[in-house]
């Protein structure tokens, strides 16, 4: 059973969906005891770190994750999922879970695109992965596969060893990261097409 | 870098697609989930369904389309046509809409865009707007006003005046559609689109006037659009989308070229 995290951080239902059609028996909960049966747990979310924390607190879900982490379940972060596993957030000074050595960042204000105009934040719509290292939820993936990103910040590792691909917008973004049994995109798998859900059934495999 | 995005527009009227030619004379040319499935396969990059059912009591036939479309395709899709409240929106995003696109009650309600963006945050919240040029005034000093209603009723409203005012809002995206070219097929209002495209630092999807490739690459390049929408070119099976990305790819326009 694979269990998507409900902590009132934005439609899970898209998650959901791509699980069921990939033919994968999910539940969405909040319960701390399906949590920790759950044989891998999927960490979505949209919407502002600092009532996604305040949410994850209250629900006692921040401790479940780390626990999770520290059994070696298979997690992985999705969108704000892939931000909130790092120690703190520049997006309202949150402190954030710490599993993952790093903090969010916000894009900078003034980066120009190639058509010499300032590019648009929030970083909205397709774009590639240039992997710098490999993992098993990459795998089968075409070099030229593009991903859908919606996101005004992004998670920046303290380790190079835990980020896994950058995506190019102004600057060289994580885009993929990660460390043992937990792995996160910026972008959201489930609302990429084909190479989406190979991603996501690359995870439906992994054993770390 | 990030791609354009080309965006097959699908209008939905009880539960079946059509394709009005300057909002007139409709006429149904199918199903819409199986047309969703079949540009989610052939590249589409979104998909956006204006549902232009009339009455009020058929429109949940639209609430069935989409929970039917999220379940088969798995890139974003945004549904407008008839959201005139919170709750409209939570429907159509709690079936599975990625986004929602409030156009109409918008004009005559602003607050809706805050209260929407609030509620399900900037990035679902997409500002439709019908814009037709008229000879610039007091009241319409860029040249180009709103009309609403399909088209029919002029608002005395300035479009850049007006696109300035959905961005603090806090809208999220623009759908900027030029009714003297809409079902033209002689190409986007350029003008128009690059206009409201450098004034907002939201993402803008020009629409109306598709007719070939070229007018995707002109809007995508002059008229600085983020986005293109396009419908009769594809449903009439003129141009896939795979021909119009390779044609954009050997412009030099960056376009997702693989799916």
């Amino acid at each position: 059973m694979i269990a998507i995290i409900d902590y009132d951080a934005g439609n899970l239902t898209s998650v959901q969906r791509a699980v069921s059609f990939l033919g994968k028996a999910c539940v969405v909960t909040r319960d701390v005891g399906t949590l920790l049966e759950a044989d891998r747990i999927i960490f979505p979310g949209v919407g502002a770190a600092g009532s996604a924390m305040e949410s994850l607190v209250r629900y006692g879900i921040d401790r479940i994750l780390r626990d999770a982490f520290g059994m070696g379940k298979p997690i992985l972060g999705i969108c704000l999922g892939s931000q909130i596993i790092l120690d703190a957030s520049e997006e309202n000074d949150t402190a954030c879970l710490g599993i993952l050595p790093g903090i969010v960042k916000a894009f900078p204000g003034d980066m120009i695109g190639p058509d010499g105009r300032r590019l648009k934040v929030p970083h909205m719509g397709w774009n590639r992965l240039l992997c710098t290292g490999g993992h098993p939820i990459l795998e089968g993936l075409d070099p030229m596969d593009e991903f859908y990103f919606v996101h005004g910040y992004y998670p920046q590792p303290k380790e190079t060893a835990h980020i896994f691909c950058r995506t190019d917008y102004g600057i060289d973004f994580p885009s993929v990261i990660g460390c043992r049994n937990l792995v996160a995109t910026q972008f959201h798998p489930e609302k990429s097409g084909r190479p989406g859900l190979r991603i996501l059934s690359n995870f439906f495999q992994w054993n770390p | 870098m990030l791609s354009k995005r080309i965006i097959p527009c699908l209008d939905v009227r009880e539960g079946k697609t059509t394709k009005g030619i300057k909002f007139k004379g409709n006429v149904d040319i199918g199903d819409p989930v199986e047309m969703a499935r079949m540009y989610y396969e052939a590249g589409a990059d979104e998909i956006v369904f204006y549902d232009i059912t009339a009455s009020s009591d058929k429109r949940d036939i639209m609430i069935d389309v989409v929970r039917k479309v999220a379940e088969t395709i798995f890139i974003p899709f945004s549904v407008g046509g008839g959201i005139r409240t919170v709750e409209d929106m939570r429907r159509v995003l709690l079936a599975g809409a990625e986004k929602v696109s409030v156009n109409s009650a918008a004009v005559l309600h602003p607050e809706i865009i805050a209260q929407g963006a609030e509620a399900f945050g900037s990035q679902c919240i997409v500002l439709g707007m019908d814009v037709k040029k008229v000879e610039p005034s007091e009241a319409i000093p860029s040249g180009y006003e709103i009309v609403i209603n399909g088209g029919r009723k002029p608002m005395g409203l300035d479009a850049l005046a007006w696109a300035k005012q959905a961005e603090a809002l806090g809208a999220g995206e623009i759908c900027l559609n030029s009714i003297d070219a809409d079902g033209t097929k002689e190409g986007y209002e350029l003008t128009l689109t690059a206009l409201i495209s450098k004034a907002v630092s939201i993402p803008v999807i020009a629409s109306g006037g598709a007719g070939t490739p070229e007018h995707l690459r002109d809007v995508l390049t002059v008229g600085h659009a983020d986005a293109a929408l396009i419908a009769s070119m594809v449903h009439y099976g003129t141009y896939t989308i795979g021909e119009i990305k390779q044609y954009l790819t050997e412009s030099g326009v960056p376009v997702r070229r693989t799916w």
